[in-house]
This record gives structure tokens, C-alpha cells and sequence, in this order.
């Protein structure tokens, strides 16, 4: 069949051998193209995730080093040998800052992940479970919904002593109950569609039910959720550490360092210290937020648009 | 508790005061506002004994705005006119730009498209360019838009009336008095139901077409000059439609408004407009008169239109399918029927929405299930397909016992029903390509991997006429028509031998929809396949279907060969239906609203009767004490025609 015939081919005859043809709704949609608010968030998040990985062998100092040791160094202002200044134990703020973006982003990506996987898997299980099974998840899931999240964090993490491990997994329970929600309202709205009912009277089983036919519906605002989530997350982590409870001194991260600087506001030489992770923690959020704004942009699908 | 009470109570004093001053001032604002209406309103008057055009396109333009910023035109130079009194029909397929030229009356664009040139005057103002302050004022009180579905457009926790009279009450043009007064005027002649009363309801408590005409009434309270009609029938059933079209044409007349009637079904057009504009991708094929373009059309693209309307339903228009493939037993056949929703503790439905139903389906044949909507059409689909399992009742299929839960079913036996949902939108999975929709039944039925399901799917495209190139496509790439055929192809590809086709042409276009039916009718022809074909459209089914089953309220009203059927002696139901499908002839409207009988209008609550016939308050030959208290017998005519009513057949003939 000739490229011809085949356009022609299923446009109606017509008598004078003009043709009508119908429009399809959408063009073929290209490939994903980030927009330039999404190339400066994708290079932000990229040069944090370098920082992340390799921000200890590249750091002038080590974590505790002390730039200036014979002086009495303390929130000093940028100036050679402290491109950021030093903080209130006169460390280096620049290696300290590098050190703990590792583990910031880390344990948040962790638990994150922790967090989705608990989550969607109870919550699209819930979803497609018989009305019993759902109501007793759901409930206990509201349950833990109900508690506000910083102070079942503070209870837990005060029972059981902090450490990176308790972090992860404090904050992945935690925000499972958020994912399970969403993923569980996802399932069933995903559960009445035709297509999924087509799947059934073909008599296809549960599980391809679930990672043919709703899987691929749910991921995609999913993924933009996931984003949002990780942001929460590191929100999360970084407002335990500067109550104390989240990552333990000497180590960094940058909540606890806006937490130890604070006394710069007040009597030191320069805002930096404090201002440094603080601006650390904005950044890397915004930037994660305009990536996900063009993928959930980009998805398109009737279920994303209303996320 | 008492405490909180109180606080209550303190809120809703503090409310009412301020609501008090609220509407001091806007008592204020109405009076100012309807000083200066009213100067308008003369103003405008002396203008329209001048100039009596109420709208005006000039070479308007819409582009699209695509993802890279080019743009891509949508509607392409259009010029018509819109005279005070006066009914102008837009008529095209989906995609031809009409609904968006006539949103150009209010100064509205979609989302995603713009102004390009050209200009749009309404009163001899161009609303294109104007700043949303500017058009809200004109919005409501020079310009009213009804969507297609009333459902929709009205807030579903908010009165009627207070809905109805809103637009008027804000711009100031009356006071609430005055637009209660309007409404009720407008109710009246819109022939409501209880007009005193209708307007205290809720949008749910009232039925389909009595919303839509309640739209009309909300369009009009404002008197506005033109009134924008977006395809107000489209999703009615044709009883009801041809209600809503009395009542929108009688009102249009009384007010004297101008109107803009958006549809793509000629039929209805011929009934209601003045003038009609052919539309295709965004250029004027032709426009005229409406009795010049219906009774002698001169584009091709208006006779393509013009050819594409549905006969009217009567026997003899069936394309007779063969009788090659028949044998001993019927394919799949339902027996004594009872089916419903939920669940009562003696073990029957709660809600009962089939009763004693019996249908036979021959192979290679075709049964056609028609009805209103809410009748059980789709229930019975679901039955069949083992979707809601009866509760008396069994089903047969090739002679031999089927499982009525689908859990139960074999896959083989799967295999041979399946079923074709009625939105292609919803039915295919948005993240499939073509060749995994269609490829997956052909997997799971009859194993076939790799190139040999490859060369099967192509074998599907090709038999639903689509280029094969659509296998990589995902759903969203094609047009409802297309959509519409892969739905199709998926259930061919499990190879069956009865499809269960629900509504499957209603959402498409006329011609589209045509299209679709053709190709089931060859495949009918080549494969030997049965369908039960399930529609409110009468004349699709008429010219397809051997056999209909007229179902109302989930029973079966009348049933036999379709020539039979569309002939009489007819079951007043079926008579009814026949006789409101809409001709494309000026002045049908107007014959047939004389000669039908007042009380068989729409349905006000369709619901399954234990005893007695449930049409019998709409039924024009109804016998008071006895059509609602016993059942109706079986009347049997010839060839297992069969009627269910009191009457003698002989009354029912002629």
C-alpha cells in the first residue's frame, strides 16, 4: 500500500474525491523538553546531587577543621581561607555546608523513597481490596494522618535515641500516610475506568490489573508528588536537626546548621553563617519544585492536569 | 456545647448585619445601575429600529497556539451575520471551529487560542480586545451562552431559581422581584412542570430535559439580546428533545432574542433556524436560508452532510444480514431475566432494573436494544457480559448453561463475548500504544508472541480501516472516530462471536458514526459475527439490526424483527419513539407537535412497576383501572413478533 492509499484509506469516499478527514485530539506529543525555568531548577538540583556526592573529597577543610585555630575565629565574615566564614565552634561554613549536603539530600531521598514504597503499595492494595479490608487500612492510616508530624517525630526520635537510620525511617512512616492517601485516591479513581473494566470481563488477573492498567495511570502524578514529597522531607529532617533531635553534632547537615549559627543574627560579624544553609535548603526546594512543575506540565493526562 | 451554640449564633447575627449592609448597598448600586440600563436600553432601541444586526463576524481569525509558540489557524476568515429575531445555525463537524467561533460572540477564547484578526460585533461593538471588566458587563445581560450539558452548568447545591434570576439580580438590570417575576414568565412558557414551584428545587431533584429547558429560562431571564446556543440536544433522547426544541423555539420567538445554534445533526436545524452557516476547518463552505441549503444544497461539503442523514425509521431499510451462519442454537440467550443493584436481605435486588426479560441472539444477526435513557439498555449489556449477575434467570450460550458471574467464566467462554464500551475516551488505557491494546487480547486468547502477534494486530487495523502506522500511537494521537474503531479492534482481536456494542456511534459526528456502522456491517457480512447492539438511536438501529427489543423501565415493551417492529401494529412506546425522531424537513417540528398526544411527553421518573404497565401514565391509549394495576399480556402478531399491552392488537394498528 502506497503512503497515499494509506492516508485515504480510512477517510470516508466522497463523491467529488475531496476529502474530509477527521483531526485526531492531541498532536503526537515530542519528546519531554524542559523549559528553561526547568533547565535552572535541573541545573541547580544537579550541581546539589555533585555536592552531595562529592562534596567531602572536594572540601578545602575537613568537617571539623578549624581555619584559622590560633585565632578566636568565631561567625567571622568571608575572607580567605573561609570563602563563607566560620561558624560558632570557628569552623570552616563552606566544607561543613559540602559535608552535609550528602546527607541532607540522602537521608531525605531515603526516606522519600521509603515513604513511596510503603505508601503506594498499601494504598493502590487498599484501593483495589474489598470495602472491609480498605475501611480497617484507611482508618488506621487517618489515624496517623491526624498526629502532626513534627511531634510524633520528636516523641519517637526522643524514645529511641537519634541516629541516620531512626531519621529514615521516622520520616518514611511518617509521610507514608500521606502517600498512601493520594496513591489509595488515585486506585480507585483509576478502579472505575472503563479500560480497567475491559481488563476484568477479559478476565485478566489482579496483578496485571495493577501493573498494566493502573501503575502506568498513577505514576506519572505520582512522580510530580514525589518531588513535593522529597521537599517536605528535607523540610522535615532539617526542622529535627534544628531542634536538636536530627542529625547529632559534629556532624553537619543543614538544619542543624542553622541551628548552631543562629547566634550570628545577634553578635556576629557576618549573617552568612546562618544565611549560607538556609539558602542551601531554599534552593535545592525551588529547584526541585520548577522540575516538577514541567513534568506534571508535560504528563498532561486528565488525572495529572487536576493534581 | 451551649458555648458553642452561642458563638454560633453570634456568627450568624454578625452575618445577617453585615448581609444587611450588603445588600443596602447593592440596592444602592441597582438603582444607579439600572438608571443608566435603562438609558441604555433606549439608546440601544432607537439604534435597532436603524440597524437591526445584533451580531457581526468580520474576517475573524482564531490561531492556536502550539507547545513551540508557532501558531496554527482555527478559524480561517469568517463572515456572517446575526439579525435581531433571527436563528442562525452553525453546523460542522467536531473539530470544524464552530463552538469556537461562537464563544467569539462573548469575547471568549479557549484556553490555548487566540484572537488573530478580524472582528466580532455585538450591538455594533467589538468585543474582541475588550478587558474582562468590560465583557463581564456585557456577558449576562447583552450575551447568554448555554452549554450542551445542563448537568454541568447548574450548581448542584444551589436553588434553581436563585441560579436562574442571578445574572440579571448582578448586573443590576432588575431587582429580585422583577427577575423572580421573568423567571416565572419564562418557566410558564417554557412549559415546566408546577412553574410556581419548580424554581424552590435543587438541580437533581428535577429530570434531564427539564434541566436543560431551566438552562434556557437562566440564558433568558436577562433578556439579553443574543443568545448563544452550544448543541442543547445533542445528548437528549429524542422524546425529549423534540420537548426542548418546542420550548427553546416558541421562547426564542416570544422574546424576540437572536440566537446562535451550534449543532452538528441537520435534523434539528431544519426545525429551529432561520439561517444556517456550513462549516468546515474554520472557513464558511456555504451559508443561506435554511430552506435554500436543506432543500437544494450546492458545496459538496453540505451534500456530504445532507447525505449523511439517518433515514427516518421504518421497516424495510435493514440490509438483511445472511443467514450463513445459523445453526441449531441461538449464540447466546438470556432467559426470564430479573436484574438489579444492591443488595435486600430476602436476596433480591434493591433496586430492580430488569424484569422478565428474554432475548435470542442468532449467530451472525443483529439485536438491536432501544430505549430512553434509564430503561435497563446498558443493564442488560452488563448482564450478558456477566458484569452484575441476575438474580432470577440464566443465560445460554451456544444452547449451553453460562455462568452468570464473569469470576466463573472460562476463558474461552470469555473469548466468544466482548464487549464495546460506549466512550472510546475512557475505554482505551491512555498510557497503552495502539499495538498493546490490541495486542494483549490477542496474547492472552490465543497466545500468539512476537511477529505473529505483530502481523495480528496489523490484521485488526486493517480490518477497522486504519493505517497500520497507528500501532505506535497512543490514544490521545487519534480522533474520537478513530478511537472509536480501535475499541472496536479490541474486541475483534479476541476473535468472538458476540460483540456487545453499547452506544458506540453516539458520541461520534453524523458522518463518523455512519463510517463506523458500515464497517460493522461488513464485518458482520465476512466473519459471521452477532452483535447486540444497544443505542437510543432509532434509525442506526433500523437500518442495522434484524431484530429490536424495545425495552421501558426494564421491561420489554414490544419485540420481534425489526421490520415488524417499525410497522404496525405498534406498542404506543415504540410509536412514540418512532415518531420523534427528527425529520430534516422545515416545518416537521410544528406537524408532528400537532398531531402527538400531549401526555406522551418526557419522562418525568421512569421506574419499574411491580404490577401494572410502568408506561402507563405517558401511554395516550392508557385504560384507567386496568393498565395500572395488571400486568400487560403478550400479544403475539406474526413471526414472534410481540407486543406487551392491554390493547387488542387492531387498536394498536393503523
Amino acid at each position: 500500500m502506497t503512503k497515499k492509499q494509506e492516508i485515504e484509506h480510512y477517510v470516508a469516499p466522497y463523491d467529488e474525491g475531496v476529502s474530509f478527514d477527521e483531526l485526531p485530539d492531541s498532536e503526537p506529543t515530542g519528546r519531554f523538553r524542559l523549559s528553561w525555568s526547568g533547565w535552572l531548577g535541573a541545573s541547580i538540583v544537579a550541581f546539589w546531587v555533585f555536592i552531595a556526592i562529592f562534596g567531602p573529597a572536594l572540601a578545602p577543610l575537613g568537617e571539623n577543621d578549624l581555619p584559622f585555630p590560633d585565632d578566636y575565629s568565631e561567625f567571622q565574615s568571608p575572607r580567605e581561607g573561609a570563602w563563607l566564614g566560620t561558624d560558632v565552634s570557628d569552623r570552616d561554613i563552606l566544607s561543613r555546608l559540602m559535608y552535609g549536603a550528602g546527607r541532607t539530600i540522602g537521608i531525605a531521598f531515603a526516606a522519600t523513597v521509603l515513604a513511596y514504597f510503603i505508601g503506594v503499595i498499601l494504598g493502590i492494595g487498599a484501593a483495589i481490596s474489598s470495602p472491609r479490608v480498605d475501611m480497617v487500612v484507611s482508618r488506621i492510616n487517618d489515624a496517623f494522618l491526624s498526629l502532626p508530624t513534627i511531634m510524633l517525630g520528636l516523641v519517637v526520635v526522643a524514645a529511641v535515641g537519634s541516629s541516620i537510620p531512626v531519621l529514615i525511617v521516622t520520616a518514611g512512616v511518617i509521610y507514608a500516610t500521606v502517600v498512601f492517601r493520594l496513591a489509595r485516591a488515585l486506585g480507585q479513581e483509576i478502579m472505575v475506568m472503563d479500560f480497567v473494566e475491559a481488563a476484568k470481563v477479559r478476565g485478566e488477573g489482579r496483578w496485571w490489573i495493577i501493573t498494566r492498567e493502573i501503575w502506568p495511570n498513577a505514576a506519572m502524578p505520582l512522580l510530580t508528588d514525589f518531588g513535593l514529597r522529597l521537599i517536605y522531607v528535607i523540610l522535615f529532617i532539617s526542622s529535627l536537626s534544628f531542634l536538636g533531635l536530627g542529625v547529632q553534632p559534629p556532624q553537619s547537615d543543614w538544619g542543624s546548621m542553622v541551628r548552631e549559627n543562629l547566634g550570628a543574627l545577634s553578635y556576629g560579624q557576618s549573617v552568612i553563617p546562618v544565611l549560607a544553609p538556609a539558602l542551601a535548603i531554599a534552593t535545592l526546594t525551588v529547584a526541585i519544585n520548577l522540575v516538577v512543575d514541567d513534568i506534571s506540565a508535560h504528563s498532561g493526562g486528565k488525572l495529572s492536569k487536576r493534581l | 456545647m451551649a458555648a458553642a451554640k452561642k458563638s454560633a449564633k453570634k456568627t450568624a447575627k454578625k452575618a445577617t448585619a453585615k448581609k444587611a449592609v450588603a445588600s443596602k448597598a447593592a440596592k444602592k448600586n441597582t438603582a444607579t445601575k439600572a438608571k443608566a440600563s435603562a438609558a441604555k436600553t433606549s439608546a440601544t432601541k432607537s439604534k435597532r429600529n436603524m440597524d437591526d444586526v445584533v451580531f457581526e463576524a468580520r474576517d475573524l481569525r482564531i490561531h492556536a497556539i502550539r507547545d513551540d509558540g508557532s501558531e496554527l489557524p482555527i478559524v480561517k476568515g469568517v463572515d456572517f451575520k446575526v439579525r435581531r429575531g433571527e436563528v442562525v445555525a452553525l453546523i460542522g463537524e467536531s473539530g470544524s471551529g464552530k463552538t469556537t467561533i461562537s464563544l467569539s460572540a462573548l469575547g471568549y477564547c479557549k484556553p490555548g487560542l487566540q484572537f488573530a484578526g478580524g472582528e466580532a460585533l455585538l450591538m455594533g461593538e467589538n468585543v474582541i480586545g475588550k478587558t474582562t471588566e468590560e465583557l463581564r458587563e456585557s456577558r449576562g445581560e447583552k450575551v447568554a451562552y448555554l452549554a450542551q450539558s445542563a448537568a454541568a452548568t447548574f450548581n448542584p447545591s444551589i436553588l434553581i431559581n436563585e441560579q436562574v434570576t442571578e445574572a440579571p439580580v448582578l448586573h443590576g438590570t432588575k431587582t429580585q422581584e422583577e427577575a423572580d417575576a421573568k423567571a416565572l414568565q419564562l418557566y410558564k412558557a417554557l412549559e415546566l412542570p408546577d412553574p410556581e414551584n419548580i424554581g424552590s428545587r435543587y438541580p437533581h431533584q428535577v429530570s434531564g430535559g427539564q434541566l436543560q429547558r431551566l438552562m434556557a429560562a437562566m440564558a433568558l431571564c436577562g433578556e439579553p439580546d443574543l443568545l448563544v446556543l452550544d448543541e442543547p440536544t445533542t445528548a437528549l433522547d429524542v422524546t425529549t428533545q423534540i420537548e426542548v426544541l418546542k420550548a427553546f423555539k416558541g421562547v426564542i420567538k416570544e422574546e424576540g432574542a437572536a440566537a446562535i445554534y451550534v449543532t452538528h445533526d441537520l435534523a434539528v436545524v431544519a426545525q429551529i433556524a432561520d439561517h444556517i452557516v456550513v462549516l468546515y476547518n474554520g472557513e464558511i463552505k456555504e451559508a443561506g436560508p435554511v430552506d435554500t441549503i436543506i432543500n437544494s444544497p450546492q458545496h459538496p461539503y453540505t451534500k456530504r452532510l445532507m447525505a449523511a442523514i439517518k433515514p427516518l425509521p421504518e421497516a424495510g431499510q435493514g440490509d438483511g444480514s445472511s443467514d450463513d451462519y445459523l445453526k441449531d442454537a441461538p449464540v447466546l440467550e438470556v432467559k426470564d431475566i430479573d436484574a438489579g443493584y444492591g443488595k435486600s436481605s430476602d436476596g433480591k435486588p434493591k433496586v430492580m432494573v430488569l424484569k422478565d426479560v428474554n432475548v435470542a441472539i442468532e449467530r451472525g444477526k443483529t439485536v438491536g436494544i432501544i430505549g430512553e435513557s434509564g430503561c435497563g439498555k446498558s443493564t442488560l449489556a452488563r448482564v450478558f457480559a456477566g458484569l452484575l449477575p441476575p438474580s432470577e434467570g440464566e443465560i445460554m450460550l451456544d444452547g449451553q448453561g453460562l455462568a452468570p458471574d464473569l469470576k466463573d467464566r472460562s476463558r474461552e467462554e470469555l473469548k466468544k463475548i466482548q464487549f464495546v464500551y460506549q466512550m472510546a475516551d475512557t475505554a482505551l488505557n491512555p498510557r497503552q500504544q495502539i499495538k498493546d491494546i490490541l495486542g494483549r487480547p490477542v496474547e492472552f486468547y490465543s497466545g500468539l508472541s512476537g511477529k505473529q502477534r505483530r502481523d495480528r494486530v496489523n490484521e485488526l487495523l486493517e480490518m477497522v480501516e486504519l493505517p497500520l502506522a497507528f500501532a505506535d500511537r497512543y490514544p490521545h494521537e487519534l480522533s474520537g472516530g478513530q478511537k472509536q474503531r480501535v475499541n472496536l479492534a479490541r474486541a475483534l482481536a479476541a476473535d468472538p462471536e458476540v460483540v456487545l456494542c453499547d452506544e458506540v456511534t453516539s458520541a461520534l459526528d453524523t458522518i463518523v458514526g455512519a463510517n463506523v456502522i458500515e464497517l460493522l456491517k461488513g464485518l458482520r457480512k465476512k466473519t459471521g459475527v452477532s452483535y447486540v447492539f444497544i443505542s437510543h438511536d432509532l434509525s442506526t438501529v433500523a437500518s442495522f439490526a434484524d431484530e429490536i427489543v424495545v425495552l421501558y423501565a426494564g421491561r420489554v415493551a414490544e419485540q420481534g424483527p425489526t421490520d415488524q417492529v417499525l410497522s404496525p401494529p405498534y406498542h404506543p412506546y415504540t410509536r412514540l419513539l418512532v415518531s420523534s425522531v427528527p425529520e430534516a424537513r422545515v416545518g416537521w417540528l410544528e406537524d408532528t407537535m400537532a398531531r402527538q398526544e400531549s401526555t406522551a411527553g418526557i419522562a418525568g421518573q421512569v421506574q419499574l412497576t411491580e404490577v401494572g404497565c410502568p408506561f402507563f401514565e405517558r401511554c395516550p391509549l392508557a385504560i384507567k383501572g386496568t393498565c395500572d394495576t395488571t400486568n400487560p399480556p403478550q400479544r403475539v402478531d406474526k413471526n414472534k413478533h410481540v407486543i406487551e399491552c392491554h390493547r387488542e392488537l387492531s387498536e394498536l394498528g393503523g
